[in-house]
């Protein structure tokens, strides 16, 4: 028996069939449970290791078909349309999948059905013999249409019991009474209407896989194998006039364990030795090496996302490659090695917030620089610095009051005498992101006054006064914001 | 007589066998547009090679500026590559593109890479080195920086002459040891020319060549940055073009005695390659 927590008080969440059968149900506070029964054994609510689970369970059924989705909290959706022949019939494969996950203690039901919705119906609501599905679907009850609470008991009180008095009805006056979600929900369920299953993995543009008789324990032999099948995606590639922007490949253990490996590309790449560099480059960086154990069954090279790449040809002498194929693969090999979030790209952002004004993203995945608007006046001197902090370091400083310009400040235990400077530049907090509209409040951020400053020895910073004396702030701080070149 | 310069001279062709490229072609060289220091330099920076500059923590701002700049030159309309620690982000602040862009610096050909340590970053360096497709590579380091000692340094000097990568070694707070570079620089910030109203005007350096591999060094001069043309103005009127001892330059905290130490020998106009050969 499983509790959560819900408004303050424990309830029950999931029950097993013993606990139903002492009458508790789920809703139930667990001190009325405890009460009426005192030797429950109960654990606490875990949603989140209850998905973690299911979606490892989902990943395991791409054994049976490659679109398997999560039917989010308790079931898993397989659509085995031209999959079941393989298995010997629709029957076998579901009597596969049924054994293989009771074997985990798992207690399991299963429908089969035109329908996603169906299936879905018919495995939760028992349906007594009948001649077909759809007889099978009419008969449940309106519940399974998964309306909502004040839906469901208007059509219970309307006199409307199960899925075949609702579809005798015409759709218009379902709709004008119960909304459209239930005409829709009818539809799906019946296999009327179509809502496509959105399935966990989507399907890789090209996948290979390689089985081996006797696990091998070589991890050498391993990536060679590998390569030949780089060069088989490859050729996958070729014919569709694409090229991969991600690689993955697996390596499934004897044991059941799996290593995946991801690698990321700027461009888009099919020739199997640069893949291999890169799947090298990220073997190196692991914390572990790449363990065979007892050996590894399986290998699996997924290409989840390409793009479009026309035919090139080598230069005719040397075949030198282009320049920025040259740069596009010290990108990767970095972004590798050190991790994609460590080579950047800058790309400016519309915010006349400073530190909003600029974006660093993966240079993996920003690959066309953007225009830089440059300063409105060439030959001035720069308006904004070189190097930003963020967050702003606060500053001691002496200054007139209420808003007159800096004299001299101190920054890192260094007391600095300005003698030139240039502001105040003032910026305004973003108003329009205050709440409820106001244009006082601490949502918004404070006005800010910025000053261009120049001490005695020549360095330049930018530094600001944050709020307005008197009016925002009693005593507003003073920050350094920037170092000018 | 005679013998010794017949000896001498089938040294010369011996080790001009040796070189990779030979002493007698000249090294590509970049204009800095700054007048005496073009002289000086016989044309301007040297492309393919090692450039180091020092500068205090303090001078932070300045020295990554005129980095940039040297880097930016150098790299031409090619991308420039910025590899710096996490550690000297969190300490000197973020790379930041309007910035960049008002200086005349085209913040679009610039890739940064932040590396978790120092090791990963010389690393990283020298793949990039390797990578005929860049145009410079601006490497930061701060503090002592114990890894990039003379193998290092020649390890990184010969990448840049193999592809014709330049790297712009900036030294935030480090001490000169030896090391395979062919200039070496000490910037701080010098004091603007100021605008109308007592304004912070265009960023000026004070720059001293500590050491040439090549010719002559010990010079002082004045930069100022030049955002119009994206380069270094032609000369200021305060810049002082007259030879200095080291020992006598103690504007700075830069003592002699890191000097005498810090002179790698070779022989000029040779490059790092026949080194390691």
């Amino acid at each position: 028996m499983v509790v959560e927590q819900v408004r303050g008080a424990m309830r029950l969440a999931t029950l097993d069939a013993d606990a139903l059968a002492l009458g508790l149900t789920p809703g139930m506070t667990l001190a009325d449970a405890r009460a009426r029964e005192p030797a429950l054994r109960v654990f606490d609510a875990d949603p989140h290791g209850d998905q973690d689970w299911l979606e490892r369970l989902c990943d395991g059924c791409t054994r049976y078909t490659p679109i398997a989705a999560l039917d989010s909290p308790f079931g898993l959706i397989l659509d085995i349309t031209g999959c079941a022949h393989l298995w010997g019939g629709e029957e076998v494969l579901a009597r596969d999948a049924v054994d293989r996950l009771e074997r985990h203690g798992m207690g399991v039901r299963h429908a089969l059905a035109g329908t996603a919705e169906g299936a879905h119906a018919l495995c939760r609501f028992p349906a007594g013999a009948a001649a077909d599905e759809n007889a099978a679907l009419r008969r449940l009850p309106v519940e399974v249409l998964r309306l909502e609470e004040e839906s469901a008991v208007a059509l219970r009180r309307a006199g409307l019991r199960t899925v075949g008095d609702l579809a005798a009805r015409p759709a218009s006056a379902l709709a004008a009474r119960f909304g459209e979600d239930a005409v829709d929900a009818l539809g799906n369920l019946l296999g009327l209407g179509r809502r496509p299953l959105a399935p966990r993995r989507p399907r890789p543009v090209v996948r290979i896989e390689r089985r081996f008789a006797e696990p091998i324990g070589s991890t050498a032999f391993a990536l060679r194998t590998l390569e030949e099948m780089a060069a088989e995606a490859g050729e996958g590639l070729t014919e569709r006039g694409q090229g991969g922007r991600r690689f993955e490949a697996v390596f499934f253990r004897s044991d059941g364990l799996a290593f995946p490996l991801r690698v990321e590309t700027s461009l888009p790449v099919r020739d199997a030795p640069t893949i291999m560099r890169l799947v090298q480059e990220r073997i190196d960086g692991l914390s572990d090496p790449l363990d065979p154990g007892f050996g590894f069954d399986m290998l699996r090279l997924t290409v989840p996302q390409a793009e479009p790449m026309a035919p090139t040809q080598l230069a005719l002498e040397g075949g030198e490659a282009r320049r920025g194929e040259g740069m596009a693969a010290l990108v990767d090999r970095l972004s590798i090695r050190a991790g994609r979030n460590r080579i950047q790209r800058l790309h400016p952002n519309d915010s006349h917030i400073p530190e909003q004004a600029q974006l660093a993203l993966p240079a993996v995945e920003s690959r066309a620089p953007a225009h830089w608007p440059s300063q409105e006046e060439k030959g001035d001197p720069p308006l904004r610095p070189l190097h930003l902090f963020d967050p702003p370091q606060p500053v001691e400083v002496v200054a007139e009051v209420p808003d007159g310009p800096p004299h001299r400040f101190r920054w890192r235990r260094a007391l600095h005498e300005i003698i030139r400077f240039e502001g105040p530049e003032r910026i305004a907090p973003e108003w329009w992101k205050a709440k409820d509209g106001a244009l006082e409040g601490e949502s918004a951020g404070l006005t800010r006054d910025y000053y261009r400053v120049e001490d005695a020895r020549g360095r330049r910073y930018w530094i600001f006064r944050h709020g307005l004396y008197g009016t925002e702030a009693a005593h507003p701080g003073w920050y350094i914001h920037g170092l000018f070149a | 007589m005679i013998e010794s310069v017949t000896t001498l001279a089938a040294l010369r062709r011996r080790i001009a066998s040796l070189e990779r490229i030979p002493a007698g072609q000249a090294v590509p060289r970049v204009a800095t547009g700054h007048v005496q220091l073009d002289r000086a330099l016989g044309g301007g920076l040297s492309r393919g090679r090692l450039h180091e500059l020092f500068g205090s923590i303090e001078d932070e701002g300045a020295a990554a500026g005129l980095a940039l700049g040297f880097a930016q030159l150098l790299a031409g309309e090619q991308p420039l590559l910025w590899l710096r620690t996490a550690a000297a982000e969190r300490a000197g602040g973020m790379a930041y593109g309007p910035g960049l862009a008002a200086l005349g610096m085209a913040p679009d050909r610039l890739l940064i890479g932040v590396m978790t340590e120092e090791a990963m970053l010389l690393r990283a360096a020298v793949d990039a080195l390797r990578c005929p497709a860049l145009g410079a590579l601006m490497i930061e380091l701060r503090g002592r920086a114990p890894l990039l000692d003379l193998t290092a340094s020649r390890r990184l000097a010969l990448a840049a002459e193999g592809s014709g990568v330049t790297a712009v070694i900036l030294r935030i707070g480090g001490e000169p040891v030896p090391s395979a570079a062919d200039t070496r620089w000490q910037v701080r910030a010098a004091p603007s020319i100021p605008l109308p109203g007592n304004a912070p005007g265009m960023s000026a350096f004070d720059l001293s060549l500590l050491r040439q591999r090549a010719g002559p060094d010990g010079f002082h001069w004045r930069l100022t940055w030049d955002s119009g043309r994206s380069s270094f103005a032609k000369a200021d009127e305060e810049a002082r073009d007259e030879r200095h001892d080291h020992g006598q330059d103690s504007a700075g905290g830069y003592g002699q005695a890191a000097l005498s130490g810090a002179v790698v020998p070779l022989s000029a106009d040779r490059s790092a390659s026949d080194r390691a050969a």
